[in-house]
């Protein structure tokens, strides 16, 4: 039996209520996904602000060139929260009643993922807080949008990350792989100084690691003007990496004897 | 009646033992301590290597050779602040409980559990020298710096294993305990650890200037980068000195607050 596209978006809208209750309720829960990447932001400020004087260094705000690492690494904390919650949905058994019932395991996933891309907004928006009146440029209207669904689309590619993980292993313990995955995937990429200044070997990793796009099309949104050259690579690795990712995910919870 | 020297000894050897089976036993305690510094030191070297080309910057081999020892002692906060988790968990459990109930001197119950510490920070000297050898990195005083770095590195451990049992004593929730891990990033941040305190941006540059960390960092730091210094070796000395008596001092503390209220 087919089941409607109506409740479809039901029960992706009764997990997205689900997820805000958590945050209203359990605001601390939050502080994680806020907290890591603000220290990251500000430390790396002050620990690294004078590379800009570096030859080759194509920015004179350090602030400005880090703050989008720090946006995608709020993005990546908060999606991978997400797999941490099924951990825990898992082990308490409501993960399975929830697999009992009619719902499409592609409305479920939709759900998770859609919820940890609307609470990616909320480090995002303290970030941002912090950032421009510290020095960051100010993106603009366009840019402040394209930086959005970009933190967005982050955070749907670390939740089916860490819903990956969660469907593997089933249990809390894994929470470090998750946050691990996203932190390597974050800053193995042209985070702390542009291509040319990297050591070889981060350069080809950098090179290769698809979130580099994702970085470089955030950064032009902070460092100049927005160019669809920058822009279309960044939104093709995210499209391509929840398509990955969100497959296998969406296998594993196909996998699941209910 | 309590133990004699010996025996109070044996117990100390027995909860070192026992603390550092328990870190490795546990895949997420010792994940913090060694690999995220790991990876950290990956992508500061690679993301900022050309840092050293900066004017200003100490003569150094490369940045690797420079930031090992920030990262070492990353990792040894962090092996504190685990220790400090698993002694609270130890708390909640009961099991400390049982060990106060024991004929055995109480305070050998927290330098147990800084003996564990202790072993994690040779695990973790050994580890980051591992590393800088296996990736060319030229050890300036030899055999001999290591083998004073290490020694740093295990007073850094103990001095810091301190402060974590002091806060899982007087707090008894790992929770609370493992709510102090972003402390530890910020006060990394905000020290020497990463980069030359004469090139980092203000506010973080005058307070790398009086860190203790920036102290104790510069002298594990020095063996390797340019060769023993005494202003850097006493001034290492002393913030260590002043770390863990300060954690002796609160876990002291701590420690009587726990027995006189029972929690």
């Amino acid at each position: 039996m087919r089941f409607p596209v109506r409740a479809d978006f039901a029960v992706i809208s009764a997990l997205i209520e689900r997820s805000k209750n958590e945050l209203l309720r359990v605001p601390g829960a939050a502080i994680p996904g806020v907290l890591a990447p603000t220290i990251f932001f500000l430390g790396l400020n002050g620990v690294f602000g004078n590379l800009t004087d570096l030859r080759g260094f194509d920015s004179d705000s350090y602030l400005s060139f880090v703050i989008p690492v720090s946006l995608l690494q709020g993005a990546g904390f908060t999606g991978a929260a997400t797999g941490v919650n099924l951990a825990r949905d898992i082990e308490g058994g409501w993960f399975d009643r929830l697999l009992a019932s009619p719902s499409p395991r592609l409305s479920i996933l939709g759900g998770m993922v859609a919820s940890a891309s609307i609470r990616a907004l909320v480090p995002t928006t303290i970030l941002l807080c912090i950032a421009i009146p510290l020095g960051a440029a100010w993106p603009g209207t366009a840019g402040l949008v394209l930086v959005v669904i970009l933190v967005m689309g982050m955070a749907a590619v670390a939740a089916c990350w860490g819903t990956l993980l969660a469907l593997k292993f089933k249990t809390q313990s894994a929470a470090p792989l998750m946050q691990a995955g996203t932190f390597v995937g974050v800053l193995f990429t042209t985070a702390y100084a542009p291509i040319a200044l990297l050591q070889p070997w981060l350069q080809t990793v950098a090179r290769i690691n698809p979130i580099t796009q994702v970085i470089e099309g955030a950064r032009q949104c902070f460092l100049g003007g927005i160019t669809w050259a920058d822009t279309w690579p960044a939104l093709l690795a995210l499209i391509a990496l929840t398509a990955l990712l969100g497959g296998l995910s969406l296998r594993g919870m196909r996998r699941i004897a209910v | 009646m309590t133990l004699g020297l010996r025996a109070n000894l044996r117990v100390i050897a027995a909860l070192g033992m026992r603390s550092t089976r328990q870190t490795f036993r546990r895949p997420q305690l010792i994940a913090p301590i060694l690999i995220f510094p790991t990876l950290l030191l990956a992508v500061q070297t690679g993301g900022a290597g050309a840092a050293i080309n900066l004017p200003g910057f100490p003569p150094v081999q490369s940045f690797l050779q420079f930031t090992i020892a920030g990262a070492m002692a990353q990792s040894l906060m962090l092996a504190g602040n685990s220790g400090g988790i698993a002694f609270a968990v130890d708390i909640e459990m009961g099991f400390t409980d049982r060990l106060f109930a024991a004929p055995i001197s109480r305070f050998s119950i927290v330098l147990g559990r800084l003996a564990g510490v202790a072993a994690l920070g040779v695990v973790t000297g050994a580890w980051f020298f591992t590393l800088a050898l296996v990736f060319g990195t030229h050890i300036e005083e030899g055999a001999l710096g290591v083998l004073v770095a290490m020694t740093l590195v295990v007073l850094a451990a103990i001095a810091f294993g301190g402060l974590g049992a002091a806060i899982a004593l007087r707090t008894g929730k790992a929770s609370v305990v493992q709510g102090f891990f972003p402390l530890v990033l910020v006060i990394l941040f905000v020290s020497s650890a990463f980069f030359p305190q004469e090139l980092m941006v203000e506010p973080a540059k005058t307070i790398a200037e009086y860190n203790p960390l920036s102290f104790i960092v510069a002298g594990i730091r020095d063996p390797i980068v340019s060769g023993f210094s005494a202003k850097e070796m006493l001034e290492c000395l002393a913030a260590l000195a002043a770390v863990g008596l300060g954690g002796l001092v609160l876990s002291a503390m701590a420690l009587k607050h726990r027995l006189r209220t029972g929690g």
